[in-house]
């Protein structure tokens, strides 16, 4: 196993990873995908979930995104993400606050919106327990 | 000739002037390193996305139901300028250049019997046009008292922005805004939004095999996302832009006047030291013409 891909983690603020690695786990819209060298170019939209980096067998790092897309070719993956943390710097106290917000949100969303605006704020809510759920195991 | 009180007074005022422009001028370069650190971080992420949308932009070209924001109303009647100026003052002529820029456009296309609107992103450029605009003004959005500008300002301009446009309350969007060309030089300029310009895909990419790429969940998903967030990402840079450019006018500005600052109190102090030597000389002669008398 020596064969690697780029990998390059951008959010607007900044750039956060850049370099090859063997594999990645990559939280598609659809379900999670396992990226490996040489896949089929695709671009793919993310949900709020955790990026991981295998090298060698093991995780070597996690990163937390919330949304944006994902390009993949051969050689090169690129993940636009609309915001990205390393999951050792997510913070507890911050992601329960946005669960909190969130689950408001849907409960307003429920009642009175369409059904774009409820299942927009769906898709907040699980991000937020996405969240939640890496802050935990950090 | 002034008196020699007065003249100390004036001395002492361009002084402590020039303490506060010198102060001024440093305070501005150091956020002006910021900014551009800043912008210097978000390119990355704008270019993978101009990439992006180029292959995606292929994918869809010709398709009649394209988005909106990507092929616009298809009219060409109601004209929505966005203009973004700095907040504050004292940057030399920074915010004037936008404002003028921005007059001359909007002159432009009212001369061509189109309707015009106008966006202002800043106090400066708000108040600039409202003396000669104010009927075409819809919005003015500022960031006075905010220490940096975030992705989420610019998401909000851009929400807005699309809102008006599902609304059908323009054809065409346009940000006006000053280009960071340098430190010394910001060029106002116009960059279309609402019709998209599709960047072209490099040709080396394009011939490149496997330049088709499968999407999931389709394209009209993926692209009804990607563009608003590509429509955020082009506000987010012209925000960045003129929050540097903002820095680099006003350096530049408080640099000048504290030279000049430098230059007023050299001549004053000549124009004190002459009237102090003279009142000296008039008192030593009549000293000795009343001497003399005696």
């Amino acid at each position: 196993m020596s064969a690697t891909f780029d990998l390059e983690l951008v959010s607007p603020e900044k750039l956060l990873l850049s370099r090859p690695v063997e594999m990645a786990i990559i939280p598609a819209a659809e379900g999670e995908m396992g990226v490996l060298p040489g896949m089929a170019p695709m671009i793919v939209a993310l949900k709020g979930g955790v990026i991981r980096v295998q090298e060698k067998g093991t995780i070597t790092e996690r990163l937390f995104v919330l949304g944006g897309f994902a390009e993949i070719t051969p050689g090169r993956v690129t993940v636009l993400a609309d915001e990205a943390t390393p999951v050792g710097a997510l913070s507890r106290a911050a992601a329960t606050a946005r669960v909190k917000e969130a689950e408001a949100a849907y409960a307003a969303a429920a009642t009175s919106a369409t059904a774009e605006e409820r299942e927009a704020a769906m898709d907040r809510l699980l991000a937020a327990r996405e969240m939640a759920l890496a802050a935990e195991a950090a | 000739m002034a008196n020699l009180k007065e003249l100390r007074g004036r001395i002492n005022s361009v002084k402590s002037t020039r303490k506060i422009t010198q102060a001024m001028k440093m305070v501005a370069a150091a956020k002006l390193r910021r900014a551009q650190q800043q912008a210097e971080a978000a390119r990355p992420y704008a270019e993978r996305m101009a990439r992006m949308l180029a292959s995606l932009g292929q994918a869809v070209a010709g398709n009649p139901d394209a988005p909106k924001l990507l092929v616009g109303t298809g009219a060409d009647k109601v004209h929505l300028l966005v203009v973004v100026t700095g907040d504050r003052g004292l940057a030399g002529p920074f915010n004037t250049n936008v404002g003028r820029f921005a007059r001359s456009r909007i002159r432009e296309l009212e001369a061509e019997g189109k309707t015009v609107k106008v966006l202002a992103v800043g106090r400066k450029g708000a108040t600039y046009l409202k003396r000669e605009f104010a009927s075409r003004l819809i919005g003015e959005i500022s960031y006075q008292g905010k220490k940096r500008i975030g992705f989420e300002d610019a998401s909000e301009v851009a929400a807005r922005v699309t809102a008006m446009l599902e609304a059908g309350e323009f054809d065409v969007c346009t940000l006006i805004y000053n280009r960071f060309r340098s430190v010394i030089s910001q060029v106002p300029s116009a960059q279309q939004l609402i019709p998209a310009e599709l960047p072209a895909a490099k040709a080396e990419e394009a011939s490149q095999p496997g330049a088709w790429y499968e999407y999931e969940p389709d394209e009209a998903t993926i692209l009804a996302q990607i563009l608003p967030k590509n429509l955020a990402i082009q506000v987010y840079r012209a925000l960045l832009e003129n929050a540097a450019g903002f820095f680099g006018s006003q350096m530049n500005a408080m640099d000048s006047a504290t030279r000049n600052a430098g230059e007023m109190i050299n001549k004053l102090t000549l124009t004190y030291n002459r009237t102090r030597q003279a009142n000296i000389t008039k008192e030593l002669i009549e000293i000795i013409s009343g001497a003399e008398a005696i």
